[in-house]
């Protein structure tokens, strides 16, 4: 518990991360390259699918990190009403764009897979629908973000409409179980172990660690960024109270945390 | 307390008939998005009346978000929200029945009028019925996800778009379930129970959650 209080501290926090983005980034860009070596060069093409399978190693590890931001997101919304704690409604603030970016990779890959193999861009699947749904969640909480000026009552409001648009996650992560579509069902995480051979798996993984390090990377540099630009308009209204000293003795300027 | 929050119901109920902007509104839209469908599509009564539960579904969806940005936002403005709030009655029940008042001055009269326009959209007698039942079951749910939507932009100036955007998702299950319980009444593969039992769930879940998540999403609004 001493360690989290201690990093909640924003100024730790900036000190801790810079000293560590610097090596998460190189482990992002490293797990990258080896995993797209080893996806366009190494792995062998399907004897169904011929090379278009390779697109695989770009769509489901952004499938995986458009689930992974939710749930960070989910936690840090959790973190604001619970604690009020301006670090995490940076963190929640920093994860939405990326979630909407990571989503959109899959999708826009997803429906480029589906041409070759199933004919069309796009099908009303409920795994393709419970995503673009996801997509809709995430631009909502953009924009909820952005329309409301005050940094603290934004992050509530967007923290509310987290939790609720939560129930989505289940049903994008289930979808392929419960309703029998075109979208294949799950094959890395089952019950009785992957039903994927082993050549394909290893780049697959390598590329989830690099897409998960290069989310990780991109997200504590934009919470970094949430954090000195919440400290750039405190100052600024700072300034703007002292600007007029003889009012703000008179009636002391509010200034929001 | 239970005084209380039936004067709230009588209050709500009697704005939304005196000023502008109430239930007739709501039903004077529906009717205009019904109408323009046929000319969107052409007048062919067999596509109509295949189509037609989806139509109503959608034009009860949409005049629904439009008067639900005022559900918080007329009393925020006139201050009555801040009394509501300092109130020793919880925010959850007000909300609970600023809900129900809502529903009953726009819910409800699109109920009501759906069977004649689904008449207009040739649909025939189990169809209608059908999709009258299934306005009934699942519009309040439509109502209880929008209010957590109206609160979360009780403050905000021309909110109504943003509200929108956050509720459609939210909206997405209701909508299906609600056109297959009327497509199943007009004999389908599904038995008719089984999506109408579902939209009965969803409404009653909506119930039960939105006004917790609501009523913090108005105290985060106070502060």
């Amino acid at each position: 518990m001493s360690i989290l209080t201690t990093y909640a501290n924003p100024t730790n926090f900036l000190r801790l991360t810079g000293r560590l983005l610097p090596w998460l980034a190189s482990v992002a860009a490293l797990a990258l390259a080896v995993g797209l070596y080893l996806a366009l060069f190494v792995a062998p093409a399907d004897y169904q699918q011929g090379e278009t399978v390779r697109i695989m190693y770009i769509h489901v590890p952004a499938a995986w990190v458009s689930l992974l931001a939710y749930l960070v997101m989910t936690a840090a919304a959790l973190a604001t009403l619970v604690w009020r704690h301006p670090l995490a409604e940076a963190a929640q603030k920093a994860a939405a764009p990326l979630g909407a970016a990571f989503t959109f990779i899959c999708l826009v890959t997803g429906s480029l897979w589906g041409k070759p193999m199933w004919g069309t861009y796009w099908v009303w699947d409920a795994r393709l629908t419970s995503e673009l749904v996801l997509l809709l969640i995430y631009l909502g909480l953009v924009a909820l973000w952005q329309t409301i000026e005050e940094p603290g009552r934004a992050a509530r409001a967007a923290s509310i409409m987290t939790l609720v648009g939560f129930i989505n996650i289940p049903i994008v992560k289930f979808s392929v179980d419960w309703w029998n579509t075109l979208h294949q069902p799950a094959s890395v995480f089952r019950m009785g172990g992957p039903t994927i051979a082993a050549s394909m798996l290893w780049p697959l993984l390598v590329m989830a660690v690099g897409y998960t390090a290069l989310f990780a990377t991109l997200h504590l540099m934009a919470t970094r960024n949430e954090v000195l630009r919440r400290r750039v308009r405190r100052l600024t209204m700072l300034v703007a109270a002292g600007a007029k000293p003889s009012v703000a003795r008179m009636r002391p300027a509010r200034v929001s945390p | 307390m239970i005084r209380a929050l039936l004067a709230l119901f009588r209050r709500d109920l009697t704005l939304a008939r005196r000023i502008g902007g109430g239930g007739l509104m709501g039903v004077v839209f529906f009717l205009s998005l019904v109408t323009i469908v046929p000319f969107a599509i052409g007048p062919d009564l067999n596509l109509l009346s295949r189509i037609g539960p989806a139509v109503l579904w959608i034009a009860a969806l949409l005049s629904g978000l439009l008067g639900l940005d005022r559900l918080f936002q007329a009393d925020d403005e006139d201050g009555s929200l801040d009394l509501l709030r300092l109130s020793p009655v919880p925010l959850e029940l007000v909300v609970l029945t600023k809900c129900l008042a809502h529903w009953c001055a726009t819910g409800l009269p699109m109920v009501i009028v759906a069977p004649l326009f689904g008449l207009m959209l040739a649909l025939d007698g189990p169809a209608l019925w059908g999709v009258t039942l299934s306005l009934l079951v699942g519009t309040p749910a439509l109502t209880f996800l929008g209010a957590i939507g109206a609160a979360l932009t009780v403050s905000l100036r021309r909110g109504g778009l943003l509200l929108s955007i956050l509720v459609i998702p939210l909206a997405v299950p209701v909508l299906i379930f609600g056109v297959s319980t009327a497509q199943a009444a007009s004999g389908g593969t599904v038995p008719f129970l089984t999506p109408l039992l579902i939209l009965c769930g969803l409404s009653l879940g909506a119930l039960a959650l939105a006004p917790f998540a609501a009523a913090a999403a108005l105290r985060g609004a106070g502060e």
